[in-house]
């Protein structure tokens, strides 16, 4: 196997998106996704039974075009990387099987490895960080998924969770109040869109976790000093909206909309740059769906800079889930020397960040 | 004729035909790993007759109806490995290859008519109406299904062959020595193998389902302040 510009596929199903890439060593060659998201619309939120069954009827026909797309065959390519965990059970499992049957079929070697940390290895292609990872990295990663803040020491083997969404992600957030202000799915744009013509200021809405008793000091750390919760708030706006038409008032959507948004963006950077000072974190990786609202970016910007964080954003295409971060990370490991990971292993749709790539069973 | 047969209906199995004639299986009673074993076990079954996946003449998937995250795991399995190894796909109701059983082991008597019916999970139950061939060497004929049902409201006075039998006694009765039984690979790629020769269509690799999934367009918004 070519372990210096190994070319690698990988497969990505954790949720609503059916994606392969492919990656020379850090060369993208393809990032090719098929998206169920408009199933879900008249749902207001991702049906993990809808995503899964779409998955089933996308996986050949985003494989063949994948590989028409980058130019290579099967027999090329020196490995195959898989998401494992985490992410929704039904769907992760569409993808394994079918990884495991192309490493079956082909005869190449299996990566199946984390979500999370593959969210962080797309740094690595597309010319996010031409000269490779930088030194002293966290990721922040903000989704309908996830919400998450991660130290990364090396890809291959030391990523630790410093805090993480104990209840909503900050895109279900944004999906169930769009849905509360009737603004559609994905709530993310939709909220962003509207929020502009609103006045963030205008209602104050909580932000979760943010009391010293959660916080605690530098020295003595509360037990969610790094953490969100993001269900309070959005039970806020619910009231909030009652109220109004309690009293036979017309709703102030773009208000509501705008201060949600600034309560939500507030405390995702606020503790993000705490957990990045504390934790001698210089540079930060802004990464998943909600990556691409215009104000998380804005003030996260801000803040970063003015704690001498330098802040970067992957484009558009490598935030989203898919499959060339799958592959991305994938070659990381493969020129690491990280051993493949067989055929035996199961999904785990709680799998932890410190489990970079699943073992042998 | 070479062909590869999986069905992940209700467990996961596996089986390598040469001619008809079953000459690898594997079988899993453990319905949750479907996804962890079926990819390994095509490995052990081709290399343990020498054959590669190039040498198959076709590869069979069973389409349900069946739960449906293991359902789709064999499917994707099915799917994969012929787009790779560019072999044809055929798909075969699963609940036929319990029918195939009951017929070509003498359980029920030619010509007869009777039941399949599998674990549909929630009290219900995934069944077909069969006639049983007049003739050896035919393959009995679906007069009615797939369907899921509770297994009170299936057709009375019929024998039933499979799981269902075993799980609603009071219900459902049939030969006692399929009341436990599950769609086999070996048994579906059988009945592929007839079609084949007969020159009969097969299925494409759609899975029966037989339900919409759980969701719920949202009703208007609850009040958060009760
Ligand atoms: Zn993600």
């Amino acid at each position: 196997m070519n372990t210096t510009e190994p070319l690698v596929l990988g497969i990505e199903s954790s949720c609503d998106e059916t994606g392969v890439g492919v990656v020379r060593g850090t060369e993208l060659l393809t990032n090719t996704v098929s998206s169920s998201m408009a199933e879900h619309v008249r749902f207001g939120g991702v049906i993990p039974e809808i995503a899964s069954r779409a998955h089933l009827e996308a996986f050949v026909p985003t494989l063949r075009g994948a590989l028409e797309d980058a130019g290579v065959t099967l027999e090329e390519i020196d490995a195959i990387a898989v998401t494992a965990g985490p992410g929704l059970s039904g769907a992760l499992m569409v993808g394994v099987s079918a990884a495991k049957a192309l490493a079956v079929a082909t005869g190449k070697p299996l990566y199946a490895i984390n979500h999370l940390v593959a969210h962080v290895g797309v740094g690595v292609v597309g010319g996010t960080f031409p000269d490779g990872l930088p030194e002293n990295l966290g990721a922040l990663l903000v989704s309908g998924g996830h919400t998450e803040i991660l130290r990364v020491g090396s890809l291959a083997d030391d990523v630790e969770l410093l805090g993480s969404t104990i209840d909503d992600a900050a895109g279900e957030a944004y999906d169930k109040t769009a849905r509360i202000l009737g603004l559609g799915y994905p709530g993310g744009p939709a909220i962003d869109r509207v929020a502009r013509e609103g006045d963030p200021r205008a209602i104050r809405f909580p932000r979760g976790l943010s009391q010293p008793k959660y916080l605690g000091s530098a020295e003595q750390p509360g037990p969610h000093r790094y953490d969100w919760s993001f269900s309070g708030v959005k039970t806020a706006v619910a009231r909030s909206v009652e109220q109004y038409e309690a009293a036979g008032l017309q709703v102030p959507v773009a208000d509501i909309a705008a201060s949600f948004q600034e309560a939500v963006v507030d405390v995702i950077s606020a503790k993000a740059v705490l957990a990045c000072t504390e934790y001698g974190i210089t540079h930060l990786l802004l990464g998943g769906g909600v990556a691409a609202n215009r104000r998380l970016r804005e003030l996260t910007g801000e803040r970063c800079a003015a704690a001498g964080i330098t802040l970067t954003v992957p484009a558009a295409s490598l935030c989203t889930d898919n499959g060339a971060m799958v592959a991305a990370l994938g070659a990381q490991l493969v020129m690491d020397g990280a051993a493949p990971s067989g055929l035996g292993f199961g999904t785990d749709p709680g799998l932890p960040v410190t489990t970079v790539v699943l073992p042998e069973v | 004729m070479l062909l590869l047969a999986l069905d992940t209906s209700a467990a996961a199995t596996v089986a390598l035909l040469r001619d008809g004639a079953a000459v690898g299986r594997f079988g899993s009673s453990d319905t949750r790993s479907h996804a962890a074993g079926l990819a390994p076990a095509v490995q052990r079954v081709l290399a343990d007759a020498g054959a590669t996946g190039k040498d198959l003449d076709g590869i069979v998937a069973g389409v349900g109806p069946g739960p449906f995250t293991g359902l789709r795991a064999g499917l994707v399995t099915a799917r994969t490995l012929a787009f790779v190894w560019d072999v044809p796909l055929h798909g075969v109701m699963s609940l036929d290859a319990l029918a195939y059983d009951a017929a070509y082991g003498g359980t029920v008597p030619a010509g007869t008519d009777f039941l399949v019916g599998t674990d549909a999970r929630r009290g219900e139950v995934y069944w077909a109406l069969y006639r049983a061939p007049a003739d050896p060497g035919v393959l009995p004929r679906l007069l009615d299904g797939p369907r899921v049902d509770r297994a009170p409201s299936l057709p009375r006075g019929v024998p039933l062959v499979g799981r269902a039998a075993g799980l609603y006694p009071e219900d459902l009765h049939g030969p006692a020595d399929l009341a436990s039984a599950d769609p086999d690979a070996a048994s579906l790629g059988r009945v592929a193998h007839l079609r084949l020769l007969a020159g009969e269509p097969l299925l494409g690799t759609e899975p029966l389902y037989l339900r919409e999934s759980d969701a719920q367009v949202p009703g208007p918004r609850k009040r958060a302040t009760a």
